[in-house]
């Protein structure tokens, strides 16, 4: 579906991404692992067609993917940024709403609200409450809600466990599965390492902007290199 | 005494088109100009060279003004909203331009320099100012509540977000930037035909401040609340005028005052509405009577 190769992007003198290539199957769940500072971020934000790309090639659907994030969003790829970027004075609703901005079929709009609703049934509570007084969690299944309002067939998302509390990550994760598991394809970079790499089908570790580990989700967490640097289990 | 009046509410409405123009830009965009002026005097110019030099008809001449201004904001537009350059940068690179205007009008053939241009037919009256000027308020009230005004006030609140929702801002803000240029433009070109005598040192940062200083009073995100604002701030050192001197400090404190008291301004984002303010009577009516 997605497929990206020899990929390198820079913010000035800095070389954020060097070489990376990663392969996107429809239906699956793919995992970017790393630390702080590993380009993580960078790769999510040059898909969604927020940096530009200094080398390599960005493949959707066997064409190339466009360079402005507006052109990317209608091609069907909605990314849920970090620190989620809520309209804190709108309501919940009105926020969903945002999200369908590029859409004209009212009925189509209507008909998921309401399965956002199903998806994300605290919110079906919050409606009219503005976003900015939601819990990090809620605002969370808001801003997944969001992304998901644009009918996106690849949805990219960045920490969405960033500041959560335990329990409520576990919710998000579950959330996750279920979304992958309604059709759309999912690309989740995640600090959380162990929960991600267990749920995904594939996945990849980045360490200063290079891909060091690439495999399938089981094989990287049984792999001896993640298992110590970012598992934190020792032998 | 009735022609001063009148004239003091030409004024204050020429200003109103012009700080609407620029309410519709900063206030929606979230990005500061400090350059407005040089739409101003680029509608002033082309309005009253077209009289003056070429004898054409004064709505036409206006509507000229309007246009050149507006061609002008995609020129100065487009490479700086493509770049996608920050506040304050752009409010740099605005006033840059500002400047850049005022000396290019200071030193070319057509607009004679420092010497201006002295009997520019004085078409402006009270009625062509206010028709345009309810023009202009209705348009604005109509690109603000129009998708591109949503897109443009998603783009003030978090403009990496209303990317992620797939608008276009680039489109949003040059669009905006045009609007503002034109309303500025013609603002400029009722100007010229209001004084009848213009030259460049009329159109400096002073006045683009001005104009800035009122959006910000009188309320980013509003329409109606910068109007206001102007026309307050055109009116007072009129008023005041017995204080001489003094009035120029009343001025400054009102704008202080404004800044600590109502950071959100006049308005905050409100609008001011037939509605509104029939609440805002009857509201007071009921709190009257349950006093009494």
């Amino acid at each position: 579906m997605l497929e990206i190769s020899g990929l390198q992007v820079k913010y000035g003198e800095i070389h954020a991404l060097r070489d990376v290539s990663l392969k996107v199957r429809a239906g699956s769940i793919v995992a970017v692992v790393g630390a702080n500072g590993a380009g993580k971020s960078t790769l999510m934000l040059t898909i969604a067609g927020l940096l530009p790309p200094a080398a390599g090639q960005i493949l959707y659907e066997a064409k190339p993917l466009p360079r402005q994030a507006y052109e990317v969003l209608a091609r069907g790829i909605c990314l849920v940024p970090e620190r989620r970027r809520l309209y804190a004075n709108l309501t919940v609703r009105e926020n969903l709403l945002m999200g369908a901005f590029l859409r004209r079929d009212q009925k189509g709009i209507r008909a998921d609200l309401e399965r956002m609703y199903k998806l994300f049934p605290i919110l079906h509570e919050r409606l009219k409450q503005y976003a900015g007084t939601l819990s990090g969690g809620e605002q969370q299944m808001a801003a997944i809600a969001r992304g998901l309002m644009s009918r996106p067939r690849l949805l990219l998302l960045d920490e969405p466990s960033l500041g959560l509390a335990p329990l409520m990550v576990q919710n998000v994760f579950k959330t996750v599965r279920e979304i992958r598991d309604q059709g759309t394809t999912i690309v989740l970079a995640e600090q959380n390492a162990f929960e991600a790499l267990a749920m995904a089908d594939d996945a990849l570790v980045l360490e200063t902007g290079r891909v060091i580990v690439a495999g399938s989700g089981r094989d990287l967490l049984n792999d001896p290199l993640v298992r110590k640097a970012y598992l934190g289990i020792k032998h | 005494m009735l022609s001063y009046i009148s004239g003091i509410i030409t004024f204050s409405l020429i200003y109103v088109i012009a700080a609407v123009g620029l309410a519709i830009f900063t206030g929606f965009t979230g990005l500061f100009s400090l350059g407005h002026a040089a739409f101003f005097a680029i509608g002033a110019y082309t309005a009253g060279i077209l009289t003056y030099f070429y004898d054409v008809n004064f709505w036409l001449a206006l509507a000229s003004g309007g246009a050149m201004s507006g061609l002008v904001g995609i020129l100065i537009g487009y490479p700086t909203l493509k770049a996608k350059l920050r506040s304050d940068y752009f409010a740099i690179a605005t006033l840059g331009f500002g400047e850049a205007v005022r000396v290019l009008l200071e030193n070319l053939e057509i607009t004679q320099g420092a010497r201006g241009l002295p009997g520019i037919p004085a078409e402006t009256t009270l009625p062509v100012a206010a028709g345009v000027t309810v023009i202009v308020l209705w348009v604005a009230r109509n690109f603000v509540h129009s998708r591109y005004g949503r897109a443009a006030v998603a783009v003030r609140e978090d403009f990496v977000a209303a990317e992620m929702m797939g608008i276009n801002l680039f489109q949003v803000r040059l669009l905006s930037l045009v609007f503002s240029a034109i309303c500025g433009g013609v603002a400029g070109g009722l100007f010229a035909h209001y004084v009848s005598f213009i030259q460049p040192s009329m159109f400096t940062s002073y006045l683009s401040t001005q104009l800035t200083a009122s959006v910000v009073a009188g309320g980013m995100g509003s329409i109606t609340g910068p109007a206001v604002a102007t026309v307050i701030f055109i009116a007072i050192p009129e008023v005041l005028r017995v204080a001489s001197m003094w009035r120029l400090v009343a001025y400054g404190l009102l704008l202080v005052a404004i800044m600590v008291f109502r950071p959100q301004g006049l308005l905050g984002f409100r609008e001011l509405s037939w509605a509104g303010v029939k609440r805002w009577l009857t509201l007071g009516k009921a709190a009257g009577q349950g006093r009494g």
